[in-house]
């Protein structure tokens, strides 16, 4: 199923939440919603789900105007951070809880609901345990339990609002993997929130980055990670490092000296410099570069991160160099990032 | 310096590396000795002076098996209806914000606060059949004081507090959340009600029903002026105990509460067996 969100606003007294997003996604496809806490990544989730109602715009499900359903009418399912498990019910209860308050024309015979049940327990790999009560099992298995649930209504969109929140790292990558070779073998349509960008980057087919109730950019997780369209995602996605920059006659400056990257497209004008620590070539001599004293070393895993003062001490940067590299000892490092982008200064 | 190893024995006595069990353990025996079991088992030792025969012959008695009947019957009633209507009121205070809600919430606890005499003779004012309900109710005839009814009356009055306040702490509790995926899987909000927060409410309703029940069973003040007291009819257990106390029969009374002892322990064992099952599944 499609879904189309259009122009969508939503306040909470007053406060904007989400201003005006408008988002389009594909049938089957696994869409990241991704941003910091605040961002409105939930909100759109909920209003997708028919949880709140848009205080402006319209959201489409294939050609139909799902804005005016209701949550029970949508037919969605929607997996909660906390599992929201019903707890006085057995798993196989649980699970078959949305066929079972069907109207009875539309409800399945008891022995449907079990056979049911006990599949959708095998595809979520917790087969025998039918029986058991949601507090005898452990946070991954109720999550489990949780997504079996919402797919046992056979829904348009399957919605999950950090999902692997609540779960300790290690459950969390497992469930990552599985989800995907869920969503791969069922092919529903599915949006997950998520403020872990790692999660991301690895799970989705798209990332919708998103920031102060606006989305900021829309991509694979290549695009997102490789050309990121504002300062914000820069910053929030994977590494990077910042230097005020000044734009003049198509070169970028710092200082007075030109660092030897050439900026055509961009106006004169106060600028900042965005580049991943690792995208860097190291220079022997230095006819446009960045050169900088090291101020701090140390050792983060297979590499080595290099703080350098820049200009005197008055910036300092962060670069990332072989373990071994004779560089992470010199006092002098005159370096130019590969992969860089120029973003005029923001006036306000 | 090397640390001495622990003590011998000491895992045994100590569940908690916390200090206070010992202590907290010895306490809470000698308080419940001294202020339930001593007095209690001193109304064993003194009904046992009866002998067998004597004994069975005032359990078997109609009119003590009546006033038993009447005793149990009007408060497990009563203690019914608490659960269906203190679950509403505690539900309507929990979820609504409207005016005098406060109000309303303080005065849930007023049985509490009250006389029970005070309740009782308010009550036989209001329902006599020339008080203000009861003329209303007399041309259906009902007749609600100096009934069993009365007594129902009398002691839905004096337990709702204890179902409201034992249901209310576990509505706040409930997680918006599980609404919501109720919803999200297509239940109504009557489905959702009645098969999704009612059953989770299962506990905690079953012990307002066991405080509700135990507190009608024992209750005599308010009871007393409503009911009439007519043998066979609607006298209950604790006045009769009363009677026989003043007409000097000790035997007879202590008897009487031995027999009203068990049974009250009996029903609140069971009770909470039921409890402790529903809450081993689910708490």
């Amino acid at each position: 199923m499609e879904v189309r969100v259009s122009n969508v606003r939503k306040e909470f007294d007053r406060f904007p939440a989400l201003r005006d997003v408008s988002l389009d996604i594909k049938s089957g496809e696994l869409i990241a919603l991704l941003g910091p806490s605040g961002s409105g990544k939930t909100t759109l989730l909920r209003l997708i789900a028919g949880l709140e109602r848009p205080t402006r715009g319209t959201i489409f499900f294939g050609d139909e105007d799902a804005s005016n359903r209701t949550i029970q009418e949508r037919n969605v399912g929607f997996v909660f951070q906390h599992y929201a498990l019903f707890r006085h019910m057995t798993v196989a209860d649980n699970i078959g809880f949305g066929l079972k308050v069907r109207p009875s024309a539309k409800r399945p015979t008891r022995a449907e609901i079990r056979r049911r049940a006990s599949e959708l327990l095998d595809l979520v790999q917790l087969s025998g345990l039918e029986k058991r009560y949601p507090a005898q099992l452990s946070g991954g298995q109720r999550q489990r339990v949780a997504l079996a649930r919402a797919m046992a209504i056979e829904p348009r969109v399957l919605l999950l609002d950090e999902p692997f929140g609540a779960l300790d790292a290690q459950v969390r990558r497992e469930l990552r993997r599985w989800l995907r070779e869920i969503h791969d073998a069922t092919g529903h349509t599915t949006i997950f929130v998520t403020h872990d960008q790692e999660e991301a980057l690895e799970l989705a087919d798209r990332v919708v980055v998103m920031s102060q109730g606006r989305i900021e950019q829309i991509g694979t997780a290549d695009e997102v990670y490789d050309t990121p369209n504002s300062p914000f995602v820069y910053g929030f996605i994977g590494e990077s490092s910042s230097l005020p920059v000044k734009v003049e006659d198509g070169q970028v400056w710092i200082a007075d000296r030109p660092i030897g990257l050439a900026a055509p497209e961009l106006t004169d004008g106060e600028a900042t410099l965005y580049f991943r620590p690792h995208d860097i070539e190291l220079l022997d001599e230095c006819n446009g570069c960045i050169a900088g004293t090291v101020a701090a070393s140390r050792r983060v895993a297979g590499t080595r991160r290099v703080e350098l003062e820049i200009g005197g001490g008055r910036e300092r940067v962060e670069i990332e160099l072989p373990v071994g590299h004779p560089a992470a000892q010199k006092s002098r490092v005159a370096f130019r990032p590969k992969r860089w982008k120029v973003f005029p200064k923001v006036v306000e | 310096m090397t640390t001495a190893p622990a003590k011998a024995g000491w895992r045994f006595r100590q569940p908690s590396v916390i200090p206070g069990f010992g202590l907290t353990l010895g306490f809470s025996l000698a308080y419940l000795t001294l202020i339930i079991l001593i007095p209690l088992s001193g109304l064993v030792w003194r009904s046992a002076s009866l002998g067998w025969t004597d004994f069975w012959a005032i359990a078997t008695d109609r009119r003590t098996v009546k006033a038993l009947e009447i005793s149990f019957g009007t408060a497990f009633i009563a203690a019914a209806v608490n659960v269906v209507f203190g679950t509403i009121v505690a539900w309507v205070l929990v979820r609504y914000r409207f005016p005098g809600r406060r109000v309303i919430d303080a005065m849930v606890d007023l049985p509490f606060a009250l006389p029970t005499a005070v309740a009782g003779i308010a009550l036989t004012t209001l329902y006599s059949p020339k008080g203000w309900m009861g003329s209303l109710l007399a041309p259906l005839g009902i007749k609600v004081a100096y009934t069993p009814l009365g007594i129902v009356i009398a002691l839905i009055f004096i337990g709702l507090p204890f179902v409201v306040r034992t249901v209310q702490p576990i509505i706040e509790e409930i997680d918006k959340e599980v609404e919501e995926a109720a919803a999200t899987l297509g239940a109504n909000r009557f489905q959702t009600i009645f098969r999704v927060l009612f059953p989770g409410l299962a506990p905690a309703v079953i012990t307002g029903f066991a405080l509700a029940f135990a507190r009608g069973v024992g209750e005599y003040g308010s009871v007393i002026f409503i009911a009439g007291n007519l043998p066979y009819i609607s006298e209950i257990a604790p006045l009769l105990i009363v009677i026989r106390l003043e007409e000097y029969d000790y035997a007879a009374a202590t008897a009487i509460a031995t027999i009203m002892l068990a049974l009250s322990f009996l029903m609140l064992l069971i009770i909470n067996l039921i409890q402790s099952r529903t809450r081993k599944r689910y708490g």
